[in-house]
C-alpha cells in the first residue's frame, strides 16, 4: 500500500465478545494510540462506514445483527474481525451458544488475533484494510468504466 | 397526550459499546414504558466447567467480562478455595485486592468517558481515556497485559509485585490524582454537565431498596450497601472503610459516586501497599472438590455485588458454576429510571447505571 486516497470511517460492532476487545477498539482510537492520525473516525452509522469492525464470535441471536450492519454499509467496504473470538469464536468455540467467527456471517477480508487484541494489532489490521479498501474501489470503478 | 409509539434502540447504537435493545414505548416525546431485550453475547460459558477442569475454567472466567476481568478471575478463584477449604497467603490477597482496586481506578475512569461521550462532550471523553491508559500501563508492566490478566490461580496469584514496581505504581496514581482533579471538576462542576444530569432519571431510596440495587447505582440513591465494608479477605486490614454514597439519586449522584469511588480506591491502593507482608504468593492446591460440596462467595465489583456460587462432584470438574452480575439485578432499577424521562435523556440513564452486558449475559 503507498498512501490512502481516503480517509476510512469505521463502525463497530460487538458480536458476542467479553467487552475486552472492545474497550481496546475504542482505546485505539482515543488519544493513547491515535487511530485518527489514520483519518479513521468511529462512527454509529452503518451508512456512512467504510471498515466495519467486528469484535466476538456470532449465535443465533446476534447473526442477523451483523449481517443487517454488513449490508447496510455501501460497497467499497472492508471487514475487520478484530479479536480471536470474531476469528475462530476463540475460548469460546465449545460453547452451546456460539456458531463461530464472524466469518459464518458474513465474509471477513482482515483477520486480527488476540486475546484481547491489543491496540497495534488493531491499527496494522485498519491499515491493512485500507489498502484492500483501495483495490476495491479500484476495482469497481474499472467494473463501471467496463460496464 | 399523543399515540403511543414504539421506539427500537440498540442493539446496534452508538452510545453503547455493547449489544442491549430497548423497546421503548413512548408517547410524544416522554418515554412510557422501556422494555429490555438481552441475550445478543450470550455465550453459555457457565457450562463449560464440564468440559474445563477447575485450574483451566480460571480462564475462562477471567472472559466472562472485558472490563471487569480481573474480579471475575478473583471471585472465582475464591469461590473455588472456599470449596476445597484452601487458605491462601496473605501477601497474595493483598495483591489481588491491589489489582482489583486498580482495575475499579480503569472501570470508573472508563464509565466516566463514556458518560462524557453519551452527553455529548467529545473531549473530556478523550481525556478520560487518555488518563486510563496510565493505569493500564501499570496493569501491562505488573502482569503483562492490558485487559486480560491471568495472574490469578487457584490458591494465589502467579506474579509477585516487587518494591521497585510498587513505588513506580504509587508514583503513577499521585501522577494522576492532579490530572483526575480537573476532569472530576468539569464533571461535577461543569454547567452544560449538570444541565444533563441533574434529576435526570431519579430513584428514591425506597424504590432503590424494592428493586435491590447494588453497586455505585444503588449507592447513588443512599442505599449504603458495599461488599467491600464486610471486610473480607485484604479490605478487613484497612484501617477504615466507609461505602460513599449519594443522596441525589440522579444521573448526577451516580457521577458523583463514581468519581468519589476512583479517590477512595487509590487511597486503598496505597494503604494497602505501605502494609503487604512478605511471604509466599501461592500455595499448592492438589485434589478435587468432593462430591455435593458448595461454596458461594460475593465480590464487590466495580458495577456493584457479584455473586458467585459452586458445586463439586468429586471429580476435577465441577458440577455447577453459577454467577450473579451487578448489572442483571440493576436491570430492573434502569427500566424504572427510564419509565417518565424524555427521550433525549435515555442514552443517559442507560449509561449511568454503567451496564455491562456481557457480564449479565455470559
Amino acid at each position: 500500500m503507498g498512501y490512502a486516497s481516503k480517509s476510512p470511517w469505521v463502525i463497530h460492532y460487538d458480536g458476542s465478545s467479553c467487552n475486552g476487545c472492545d474497550i481496546e477498539v475504542l482505546a485505539t482510537l482515543c488519544p493513547g494510540f491515535d487511530a485518527e492520525r489514520f483519518g479513521v473516525i468511529n462512527t454509529g452509522n452503518p451508512k456512512h462506514a467504510d471498515i466495519f469492525l467486528v469484535t466476538g464470535s456470532v449465535n443465533e441471536q446476534n447473526i442477523g445483527v451483523v449481517q443487517e450492519i454488513y449490508n447496510q454499509m455501501v460497497e467499497p467496504k472492508v471487514v475487520v474481525a478484530c479479536g480471536i473470538c470474531a476469528c475462530t469464536a476463540g475460548i469460546f468455540h465449545d460453547c452451546y451458544n456460539v456458531i463461530g467467527g464472524v466469518d459464518k456471517a458474513i465474509p471477513v477480508d482482515v483477520y486480527a488475533p488476540g486475546c484481547a487484541i491489543r491496540p497495534e494489532a488493531i491499527i496494522d489490521a485498519v491499515v491493512q484494510a485500507v489498502g484492500i479498501l483501495d483495490e476495491k474501489s479500484k476495482a469497481l470503478e474499472a467494473a463501471k468504466k467496463g460496464a | 397526550m399523543g399515540k403511543a409509539t414504539v421506539i427500537p434502540f440498540g442493539p446496534q447504537h452508538p452510545v453503547l459499546p455493547e449489544p442491549l435493545h430497548l423497546d421503548l414505548v413512548v408517547e410524544d416525546e416522554v418515554v412510557v414504558e422501556a422494555i429490555p431485550q438481552i441475550g445478543f453475547i450470550h455465550r453459555g460459558l457457565e457450562k463449560l466447567v464440564e468440559t474445563r477442569d477447575y485450574n483451566q475454567f480460571i480462564y475462562v472466567a477471567e472472559r466472562i467480562c472485558g472490563i471487569c476481568a480481573f474480579g471475575h478471575s478473583m471471585g472465582y478463584a475464591q469461590t473455588v478455595e472456599e470449596l476445597m477449604g484452601v487458605e491462601i497467603p496473605p501477601r497474595a490477597e493483598y495483591l489481588r485486592t491491589i489489582w482489583h482496586e486498580l482495575s475499579r481506578v480503569h472501570s470508573h475512569i472508563l464509565w466516566l468517558g463514556l458518560a462524557a461521550d453519551a452527553f455529548g462532550f467529545e473531549s473530556l471523553f478523550m481525556h478520560c481515556w487518555r488518563l486510563r491508559e496510565r493505569v493500564l500501563n501499570i496493569f501491562e508492566k505488573t502482569t503483562g497485559g492490558r485487559v486480560i490478566f491471568s495472574v490469578v490461580c487457584v490458591g494465589g496469584v502467579v506474579r509477585d509485585i516487587d518494591a521497585a514496581q510498587f513505588r513506580e505504581i504509587i508514583g503513577t496514581l499521585e501522577g494522576i490524582k492532579s490530572d483526575y482533579a480537573k476532569i472530576c471538576n468539569a464533571f461535577l462542576k461543569d454547567t452544560s454537565v449538570r444541565n444533563r444530569t441533574d434529576g435526570v432519571g431519579y430513584i428514591s431510596l425506597e424504590d432503590a431498596r424494592a428493586l435491590s440495587m447494588v453497586g455505585p447505582f444503588g449507592r447513588a440513591s443512599g442505599l449504603p450497601y458495599d461488599v467491600r465494608s464486610l471486610g473480607m479477605g485484604a479490605y478487613g486490614k484497612l484501617s477504615d472503610f466507609q461505602p460513599i454514597t449519594s443522596t441525589a439519586g440522579d444521573c448526577y449522584g451516580r457521577m458523583e459516586v463514581r468519581a468519589k469511588e476512583v479517590l477512595q480506591s487509590i487511597d486503598i491502593i496505597e494503604e494497602l501497599i505501605a502494609g503487604i507482608p512478605a511471604g509466599d504468593i501461592a500455595v499448592p492446591v492438589k485434589g478435587s472438590p468432593a462430591a455435593g460440596a458448595e461454596a458461594s462467595m460475593v465480590l464487590e465489583q466495580p458495577r456493584g455485588e457479584c455473586y458467585y456460587y459452586a458445586r463439586g462432584n468429586g471429580s476435577k470438574y465441577l458440577e455447577r458454576m453459577r454467577i450473579r452480575t451487578p448489572t442483571s439485578i440493576n436491570i430492573a432499577g434502569m427500566t424504572t429510571a427510564l419509565a417518565g424521562c424524555d427521550l433525549a435523556d435515555v442514552n443517559m440513564i442507560i449509561l449511568t447505571i454503567d451496564p455491562c452486558i456481557s457480564c449479565t449475559e455470559r
